[in-house]
């Protein structure tokens, strides 16, 4: 039994990889989304092209292959990542990429009137985004970063493949050593899930937060 | 390191060989998606209460926790309680089991967009239940859900790469393989990254086809 709580204490360790790995890949998600996501409604087309592009390529091509790309090309090119470094950069762009269309598609779901409006009370392109778009097209956004979010989480298990010691690293590490195969893994996957439910309760929360006050305002 | 194309050249047949494992997994991955949301579909508008609940938060828990750790579950796990599956197979099954939870939402929600009318005729025409999923529900609820059914067979596939991990000798595996023999990583990386991205391109278009094809009901 000693034995047994040695190795659950390795596996919450890598649990805290795990959640290390997803909030700082949010956080790069989040403004690559903002970034990428603005672009593509932007008035500039260089600034359209640029955002376009991105999003057709880390959508395009899977988080696996630009993860290892991360890890093992972009060395010869002179940049080296530490496991960590890649995981964060490989993640947040990619899942940036997904969230960027959701900010777009929020943008431009509100209203016309409410574009109108800005136009009416003198505010400028960027005041009225600040004011006006954004703190509606926000609550429109947030369901959807929730399981963009969920996402991120489930896809920081590939990072385990370029050595880094996350959840699914050390289930291997404990299978190897026991022998045992059901305890690990079942152990990973509750956690991992239970991580999941954390972050859909946390998103409803805020939405419930960031919904008050708007009553009137949405339909 | 540079590019070079002789390397490429000299490569090349072992890379098509690993997009031939790619495209059967998908392929056959993808039917069992189809089959397995279906049935977690079906199952979920039961009226035994019992079987509804627990295949809702089964599909609840595999859409929670990462592909990579239900492949090594399914993979490590069965043979120790005597279910011995070629890598293969063990990859089929977990990316259709997978994908079969996110497909089960678009059949329920194709499903609950067949008209309540529908449903009251088929009982004023006596039909049994059987005949009225076969002939009156299914066919009205599936073409208008087949770009969305799509779109999860596009995921799905730049998910296979994930394969490699439990030894499927699919496209990243065989790069993988060169890449460490030769000790060469740009080449086959990028080329791997150059096939994803052509293929979910070209996929935009069929998706844009199938769109304008299914994506409204006629009346």
């Amino acid at each position: 039994m000693t034995q047994w709580s040695g190795y659950l204490g390795l596996i919450l360790q890598g649990a805290l990889v795990t959640i290390e790995l997803t909030l700082m890949g949010s956080v790069l998600a989040l403004v690559m989304a903002f970034l990428a996501g603005m672009g593509r409604v932007s008035r500039f087309f260089i600034v359209r092209a640029l955002a376009t592009i991105y999003i057709e390529f880390f959508r395009g091509t899977s988080i696996f292959v630009q993860l290892f790309w991360a890890y093992f090309v972009l060395p010869f090119a002179g940049l080296s990542l530490t496991p960590l470094q890649a995981g964060v950069l490989a993640l947040g762009l990619n899942v940036g990429a997904y969230a960027a269309e959701v900010v777009r598609g929020a943008i431009l779901s509100v209203g016309r009137e409410q574009y109108e409006a800005c136009t009416a009370l003198n505010l400028g392109r960027w005041q009225g985004m600040r004011h006006v778009i954004l703190p509606q097209a926000l609550l429109v956004m947030l369901p959807t970063f929730g399981n963009n979010a969920i996402e991120l989480l489930k896809a920081t298990s590939v990072v385990s493949l370029i050595s880094l010691a996350d959840l699914t690293f050390q289930a291997q590490v404990v299978r190897s050593q026991t022998g045992s195969t059901l305890m690990p893994f079942v152990s990973v996957l509750v956690i991992y899930f239970g991580l999941a439910l954390i972050i859909s309760w946390g998103i409803r929360s805020l939405e419930r937060r960031m919904a008050r006050g708007l009553d009137g305002v949405r339909a | 390191m540079e590019w070079d194309w002789n390397f490429v050249r000299e490569i090349m047949p072992t890379l098509i060989q690993g997009v031939k494992i790619t495209i059967l997994a998908t392929v056959l991955g993808s039917i069992l998606a189809a089959i397995v949301g279906l049935a977690i579909a079906l199952a979920r508008r039961s009226p035994n209460r019992a079987l509804s609940r627990s295949v809702g938060w089964f599909a609840e828990f595999i859409r929670g926790t990462p592909l990579l750790v239900q492949l090594y579950f399914i993979f490590y796990v069965l043979p120790d309680i005597g279910i011995l599956l070629p890598p293969l197979v063990a990859g089929v099954i977990g990316l259709g089991l997978h994908y079969g939870t996110y497909t089960a939402e678009v059949y329920r929600a194709g499903i609950d967009n067949v008209p309540r009318g529908q449903w009251e005729a088929a009982k004023a025409c006596n039909l049994s239940g059987r005949h009225t999923w076969t002939h009156i529900i299914l066919p009205q609820a599936i073409p208008p859900m087949i770009p969305a059914l799509a779109n999860y067979f596009i995921a799905m596939f730049k998910e296979t790469p994930l394969l490699s991990a439990i030894t499927v000798l699919e496209l990243m595996n065989q790069a993988k393989s060169v890449a460490n023999t030769y000790y060469r990583y740009i080449e086959p990386m990028t080329l791997v990254g150059a096939f994803f991205l052509v293929i979910s391109l070209c996929s935009v278009v069929l998706l844009r086809w199938l769109e304008h094809r299914y994506g409204r009901i006629e009346r």
